[in-house]
């Protein structure tokens, strides 16, 4: 029904739309019961591309769905505070939040583990923390400290943690698609049953290279999940205005695809285990996950131009991630409100004391310039402020 | 767009008025069969743009920002400078214009601030175009889009906000190939182009206040083709050069100025001609202010090329 609502909408639109991308407000699927400490709930229905769906019937332990709440509050807090850091500018150029859309990383996460690699675009904050990096590393990192993932020199969208095959975090809109099936070859090569995991948005479906790594990936079976992004809008752009087919998880079009509600950490997690096992056992296959964004494309966008201020309230009062768990939890009696507002209170802590730390942090030194742009950095002379300053790196 | 009906302009979000509202009320008045949003696909953009104008349309082309350009760069390459060449002058893709944004704006980082415009220098078939302010993007544009052969535009974004200039209503042009003297002098010629000039002209003032000497600040305007004998002209006079860009020193635009006039000028040259220019590094997220050649860099080099004796 609401397909339909937005097919008149759209028709109606002049050239200045407002209304909703393609972003849904339908809720949540039904809790089916809980024994002891473990809830099983129905999940919203997986639309399907040349593949069956795993069961709609998911079942959470009160540990798990305890975790997730951690994970899915920290990362919320997490951007927040980096919106607030951003507006007292203690962060400056380019920062893209991803609060609304935790659900897909946190899922994504209890389905995988650290021998999997992803990686995905400029919207890494979320997915750096949950490959294994700290708080302190992000929030350091946006404000260009040595404590920073990338020493200070790589800035919000330049995340990394090989430890945990965490390859990133860029900035070119797709064009980390292709490396992604590369690292699917490489998983493939080493046959220890990992798989790649590259991650896009809406905007970069429509890049080439998509469509060229998706060419490779299936012409040598390998075991790469490309997981869209779906948030609806590419910066201020509404993902039917820009793509002809805005069903993402077909536009593999040889490859099985799979839509799923990206709002919810259980679904997701069924979705990515599912395609897990597909990926090792077959090949590539394409995730869609239906997700949203609550602030603008990154700071400098308001992100109240092109879509409503209803739309968006909208769906933080029916499907925010967070939200959802604490209702599994609180409403089937697994957990009380007050454990949750602890949990609430020691991740605020976490954050600020990170937040106090990375304040604190030093900068990189100028020396940082010329280091790691070839292996054997090739000797250069830096003039400093004053001009009888000559710096030279060897 | 108003003299021309087969004038179109398109690109990412140009529709809305574009990212830094170069495109504002262009909808409006010439609607949306002429000015478009492309989706996220700069080289599908740059090749359909290349296929509109070998129908002889004047496509508008917009790449966001310059450091989105490369995916694009066989289509100019391979398609748009070679479409006259390739077919013994049957077809042409004269309506080609390419704007892009580009250069440092003080927090770009990696991806919002190259200056990648040697890359395109080297492209026989295309030209190559960068305004130094407000008036001359009005009268360059203007003419790069009338030019019948590919023009790419690079636009610097950090005068879109900051700079204030008086712009002539109406219609006029300035002319590709020629260069502009933005200040005249004796003692050495300083050459640039885009945002550059500036720098320029602010260590030129610093180093007629504090020491005495006399600058010729030239802006370039067109890197292709580029006015040799304006530059020649200034340097056989002044017998000195200086280039100054934004863009790693090795194998950027300030190798061809340097090359040529050397050749031309050799014997009226009193010291070797020098190029104060971004380190052949990535651009960096850290240390701006370090990496680009500001005035004072430029002064320091004027002062230094006038002491060679």
């Amino acid at each position: 029904m609401l397909a339909l609502a937005g097919g008149a909408l759209r028709a109606s639109l002049g050239a200045r739309a407002l209304a909703a991308g393609g972003a849904s407000l339908r809720g949540y699927g039904t809790t089916l019961g809980v024994e002891g400490d473990v809830l099983t709930a129905e999940v919203n229905p997986f639309k399907t591309h040349r593949i069956d769906p795993p069961s709609t019937t998911v079942s959470a332990t009160k540990a798990e769905l305890l975790q997730y709440f951690r994970d899915l509050y920290r990362l919320r807090r997490m951007e927040i505070s980096a919106d607030m850091l951003y507006k007292a500018k203690a962060i400056r150029g380019f920062c893209h939040l991803y609060d609304g859309q935790e659900a897909v990383i946190v899922g994504l996460e209890a389905a995988l583990n650290h021998k999997d690699s992803i990686i995905t675009s400029y919207r890494d904050h979320a997915t750096h923390v949950m490959r294994g990096g700290t708080v302190l590393e992000v929030i350091a990192e946006l404000m260009g400290r040595t404590k920073g993932a990338s020493k200070g020199k790589g800035g919000s969208m330049h995340m990394y943690r090989r430890q945990t095959n965490f390859f990133g975090g860029q900035g070119i809109v797709g064009a980390q698609v292709p490396l992604g099936a590369g690292l699917a070859l490489a998983h493939q090569y080493k046959g220890e049953g990992g798989v790649a995991v590259a991650m896009y948005g809406d905007g970069a479906a429509n890049q080439g290279q998509i469509f060229e790594s998706f060419n490779m990936a299936a012409l040598w079976d390998l075991p790469c999940i490309f997981v869209c992004e779906n948030n609806h809008y590419g910066m201020g752009t509404a993902e039917w205005r820009a793509a002809k087919s805005p069903a993402f998880y077909t536009r593999g079009d040889y490859m099985p695809g799979m839509n799923c509600d990206g709002m919810d950490v259980l679904a997701v997690r069924q979705a990515f285990a599912y395609a897990k096992e597909y990926a090792v056992a077959n090949g590539p296959i394409v995730l869609e996950m239906d997700t949203y964004r609550y602030h603008g494309h990154s700071m400098s966008d308001p992100g109240s131009t092109y879509r409503t201020r209803d739309e968006i309230s909208s769906i933080r009062q029916q499907r925010d991630p967070i939200e959802h768990v604490r209702k599994l939890l609180v409403d089937n009696g697994l957990a009380e409100a007050s454990e949750l507002k602890a949990i609430e209170k020691e991740v605020k802590a976490e954050i600020d004391g990170a937040i106090e730390e990375a304040k604190a942090a030093a900068h990189p030194e100028a020396k940082e310039l010329w280091t790691n742009i070839y292996q054997d950095d090739l000797g250069m002379t830096l003039r400093g402020i004053e001009s009888n300053h000559k710096h030279k790196y060897a | 767009m108003e003299s021309d009906p087969k004038t179109l302009c398109f690109g990412e979000d140009v529709a809305f008025g574009g990212v830094f509202m170069c495109s504002r009320g262009l909808l409006d008045r010439f609607g949306r069969a002429r000015v478009f949003n492309t989706p996220l696909s700069e080289q599908g953009i740059v090749g359909f743009a290349i296929g509109a104008a070998a129908e002889g349309y004047s496509p508008i082309a917009e790449i966001q920002f310059a450091d989105y350009i490369f995916p694009a760069f066989d289509q100019i390459t391979n398609e748009a400078a070679k479409y006259r060449y390739r077919s013994g002058g049957v077809y042409d893709v004269g309506g080609l214009t390419i704007r892009a944004p580009y250069g440092a704006v003080g927090h770009g980082g990696h991806y919002h601030s190259q200056s990648p415009e040697a890359f395109f220098t080297h492209i026989p078939g295309v030209k190559v175009v960068m305004p130094s302010g407000p008036r001359e993007a009005k009268g360059l544009l203007l003419a790069a889009i009338r030019e019948p052969d590919p023009v790419i535009f690079f636009e610097a974004k950090m005068l879109y906000r900051t700079a204030v200039e008086e712009v002539p209503e109406g219609d006029f042009m300035l002319p590709l190939g020629k260069a502009r003297i933005a200040q005249a002098g004796t003692d050495i010629t300083l050459v640039g182009w885009g945002q550059q000039v500036r720098v320029l002209e602010l260590a030129a003032k610093e180093v007629a206040e504090r020491d005495g000497i006399s600058c010729e600040v030239i802006d370039l305007r067109t890197l292709v083709p580029w006015d040799i004998d304006t530059v020649a002209a200034s340097v056989n006079k002044t017998g000195r050069l200086l280039v100054s860009h934004e863009a790693p020193l090795s194998s950027g635009f300030g190798a061809e100025v340097v090359s040529r006039i050397t050749d031309r000028c050799f014997y009226a040259l009193e010291a070797p001609p020098v190029r104060v220019c971004g380190y052949d590094i990535p651009f960096p997220l850290v240390y701006e202010p370090l990496y680009l050649p500001t005035a004072r860099r430029v002064a320091d080099a004027v002062r230094h090329t006038l002491q060679h004796s």
